[in-house]
């Protein structure tokens, strides 16, 4: 009836891992109390979980990310207290405990923090850049949402029924497999990433449809934002390199469940097929993450430095080189597998190729700066620091190019410093830049810059003195993902490591810190006019936060910053003559139901309880169905209604000059 | 621009979109069936002592299956011409026809699946074979899939006629269908044709 759910699966076994449980179900009570109390679950379903609006999408694809940051944040504070103090002893966790944590902190900060936050800014932004009134498929953005929180979902699970797995967030096999790895923690691992894998390809494709289709009159190709046209290169990255992490996990699991044999180590496997699968993903997956990121740097560096972007058609052509270039590197994740030295040369040579469009878009930020009147709100900090700090990372990059370097560093904490220097401030700083910049555009007022500046600062210097030791202990030849250790003179280096994420711990607080006191403040910091920074682009025309129709009449655009031109020509602002019926889609439970069944089923296949996983499935299906005859998913919303609105707005504006 | 010339823009729009979104979904899925036969083909020679693609795969099975598959295009292009010309009856006949070829089809296959493990050459046995029925099975569930989708939209278009949405519809399970064709022509090539020369 269970399968092999048994009441043994509660993590009894440590006090640290039933406190993890604890407090993961503690949690989901307290927000289920909360929402009671106030009576808003009726709210919480017809305007937020059922809703299909980009902008709404958006903010709960923020929501994930932010809650899963910390789950995976506890994970890494976790890591580093224990090497910290296993010198020569077990520290506080035993290892099979110690393992699940940094499988877990990668799968979870790839997968549930920077995917969800990156296609959250995506949704809520870049329909209002292109001038659009919702992406191309809303339903199926809603489903995509969904199926990414039920990943989240069966990870959080995991913490509470059963083990996560032990196998590191790449799962490489043999050790993944059957023989090595029979309990549950794999299976929670291959099955959270194959049901949110589809809604990232679904995102992918909806996005890709939505910039090429839906674009305002006037708006070129070449007249889109960097960060619409970092967004298109990363969707088309979604669209072609998911597959391949899909059909890695998808052939572990047919190891796993059904006794085949593409990755064993007897009967023919190969499991050195599998680093190929995954990597094919695995590289384009860092360029779909960090380059909607450094479309969001190009935008604040333009508004903040007030200057037009300098060499928008390189940083054009640098983002498609990269997006292209992704394809061939892959390699470079295992030059020490044994292939031929022409075969890791091709390898290296096109890994060092890859750093140079990268490095043109450095000097677009840095030539866009010179001789700007520079505003330091904190997502100009962000992105500051990102610049800095970012070539390091490169080049500790270009030197694992080398394939007789990397045979030196393969698996030491030199990589573990090289691509967090990469990924923290590639893309977490490039989101946080984000988030802080198109926060009052999305809520109607802004955050404090007080505090946002407290955290980048924490977040900096902590990410320098959690990560810099890392390097040095590389050289000295620390392997990575280490339980206990007997060297003393590693001891040192990672004490300074676990301070620097107490101090990002500071940073992260601080984050908190500004979130609630900007919400108490909200009245101070309205953002009446909807262009709170003097804004280039279309997202400034519209009211903070937009309309559900985002704009009344579809703006003309005949500059590559929009709404710069209007202003000067004088024409925003300018009330249009008459409004139109607007059609608008429907909200939809179909989305909600299918994730939640994706996420049940998952569990149900993870446990082999296959009579539940069928029931799953077939409701998944009858439910798909019944969406995909539906011919009236939409609703229209009269003249009048859009004029009531409007005028509202211009009222407020008029009143605030 | 009336609003029934804005009405009929706005409807081509969306088909338009939905083109271009499911072709987009199509290369991705050609990427799955890209990745499943450069697997096989690196798995191909490993046998563990089983039985390799001679033993097995027979030439005139196969055949009759592509025949099929094949034919199953051409019914469902003259479904698609049906639609183009508002014939309800043509068009539900049709796709009749192709669910039968189709169905044909996924019944060979699974008789070969089933005369395959009972002759213990399950996809257990050997890498080569966990990488034989994985290749063959995905493009097998993907026909069912169209099979179910066949049945789905045979019953929109008696219940719903040859409505605007269905007829869009009908475009992109074409697509997918013909998509599946082609997958099944690089099956033959590179699977059966080989393991047999």
């Amino acid at each position: 009836m269970f399968g092999r759910l048994t009441i043994e699966a509660l993590p009894l076994y440590s006090a640290i891992a039933a406190g993890g449980a604890a407090v993961t179900v503690g949690g989901a009570l307290l927000v289920a109390i909360v929402i009671t109390w106030l009576g808003a679950w009726r709210y919480l379903w017809t305007d937020w979980l059922t809703s299909v609006d980009h902008k709404r999408i958006g903010i709960m694809y923020i929501v994930l990310a932010l809650i899963m940051l910390l789950r995976g944040f506890v994970d890494a504070i976790m890591m580093r207290a224990q090497q910290a103090m296993a010198l020569d002893s077990g520290g506080y966790l035993p290892p099979e405990h110690f393992d699940q944590i940094f499988s877990s902190h990668g799968t979870i900060m790839i997968f549930f923090m920077a995917m969800p936050f990156m296609t959250g800014l995506i949704n809520i932004i870049v329909p209002l850049q292109i001038g659009t009134r919702d992406v191309a498929f809303p339903f199926l953005n809603s489903l995509s949402l969904w199926l990414t929180a039920s990943g989240a979902g069966l990870v959080m699970v995991s913490l509470v029924i059963g083990k996560f797995s032990t196998a590191g967030w790449t799962g490489y096999p043999p050790y993944s497999g059957a023989e090595a790895n029979p309990g549950v923690g794999v299976d929670y691992w291959i099955w959270a990433i194959l049901i949110s894998g589809v809604g990232s390809t679904l995102s992918g494709i909806n996005f890709v449809v939505t910039i090429l289709k839906r674009r305002a009159p006037g708006m070129t190709l070449m007249r889109m934002t960097p960060f619409t046209w970092t967004a298109l290169c990363s969707s088309v990255l979604m669209i072609f390199a998911f597959p391949a992490l899909t059909v890695a996990c998808a052939l572990l699991a047919l190891d796993r469940l059904f006794g085949m044999h593409f990755f064993t180590n007897a009967h023919g496997g190969n499991m050195m097929n599998y680093p190929n699968l995954f990597w094919i993903w695995g590289h384009p997956e860092v360029y779909i993450l960090i380059l909607p990121a450094f479309g969001i740097f190009s935008e604040v560096v333009a508004t903040f430095a007030r200057k037009r972007l300098f060499g928008y058609e390189s940083l054009v052509y640098a983002t498609a080189s990269i997006a292209i270039l992704s394809f061939t590197v892959w390699l470079h994740h295992f030059f020490t597998m044994g292939s031929s030295p022409n075969v890791n040369a091709f390898f290296g040579i096109t890994t060092m190729i890859i750093a140079v469009p990268t490095g043109v878009k450095v000097f677009n930020w840095l030539l866009t700066m010179y001789r700007g009147r520079i505003d330091f709100h904190p997502s100009m900090a962000w992105t500051v620091g990102f610049m800095v700090t970012f070539v390091i990372g490169g080049m500790t990059g270009v030197l694992l190019a080398i394939p007789s370097a990397d045979f030196l560093m393969h698996n030491t904490t030199f990589l573990v410093a090289h691509f967090h220097n990469m990924i923290i401030p590639g893309v977490l700083f490039g989101y946080l830049a984000g988030y802080m910049y198109w926060f009052p555009k999305a809520f109607g007022f802004a955050l404090d810059r007080k505090w946002g500046l407290a955290s980048f600062w924490c977040w900096m210097i902590g990410f320098y003195l959690a990560f810099m030791p890392l390097y040095l202990l590389g050289f000295k030849g620390m392997p990575r993902r280490m339980e206990q250790y007997n060297d003393p003179s590693w001891q040192p280096y990672l004490m300074v490591a676990a301070a620097g994420a107490a101090v990002v711990l500071l940073g992260i607080a601080c984050l908190a810190i500004q979130l609630i006191v900007s919400i108490r403040d909200r009245r101070k910091t309205a953002d009446v006019t909807g262009d709170p920074f003097d804004g280039r682009t279309l997202e400034w025309a519209t009211a903070s936060p937009p309309p559900a129709y985002n704009f009344a009449v579809l703006p003309e655009v005949g500059d590559r910053e929009p709404f710069l031109d209007m202003k000067e020509r004088g024409t925003a602002y300018r009330r249009p003559t008459a409004y139109e019926d607007i059609h608008l889609p429907k909200n939809s439970p179909v989305g909600v139901i299918v994730g939640l069944m994706a996420g049940v089923m998952g569990f149900a296949l993870i446990w082999y309880i296959w009579w539940l996983a069928a029931v799953c499935g077939l409701v998944m299906w009858i439910a798909l169905i019944a969406r995909s005859s539906d011919d009236d998913a939409e609703f229209r919303l009269s003249a009048a209604e859009v004029k009531q609105i409007e005028d509202a707005r211009y009222r407020r504006i008029g009143s605030r000059a | 621009m009336s609003i029934a010339t804005a009405h009929e823009s706005e409807a081509a729009a969306t088909h338009e979109q939905r083109a271009l979104g499911f072709w987009l979904y199509l290369m991705s899925d050609a990427v799955i069936f890209a990745l499943l036969f450069a697997t096989y083909v690196i798995m191909v020679n490993n046998t563990a002592g089983g039985p390799a693609g001679r033993d097995l795969f027979d030439l005139r099975n196969a055949g009759i299956e592509t025949a099929l598959l094949l034919v199953s295009s051409t019914t469902f292009g003259f479904a698609s011409l049906a639609s183009k010309t508002g014939n309800r009856g043509a068009v539900i006949a049709w796709l009749v026809v192709t669910f039968v070829l189709g169905a044909g089809f996924v019944f060979l296959e699974l008789r070969e699946f089933a005369g395959m493990i009972a002759a213990g050459a399950g996809p257990d046995r050997s890498g080569f074979l966990s990488a034989f029925f994985t290749l063959v099975g995905t493009h097998g569930l993907h026909v069912s899939m169209g099979l179910a989708w066949i049945v789905v939209l045979c019953g929109q278009v008696m219940l719903k006629g040859l409505s605007v949405p269905v007829v869009s519809r009908l475009f992109r399970l074409g697509l997918f269908w013909h998509f599946l064709d082609i997958a099944w022509v690089g099956i033959f090539s590179i699977v059966y044709l080989p393991g047999l020369l």
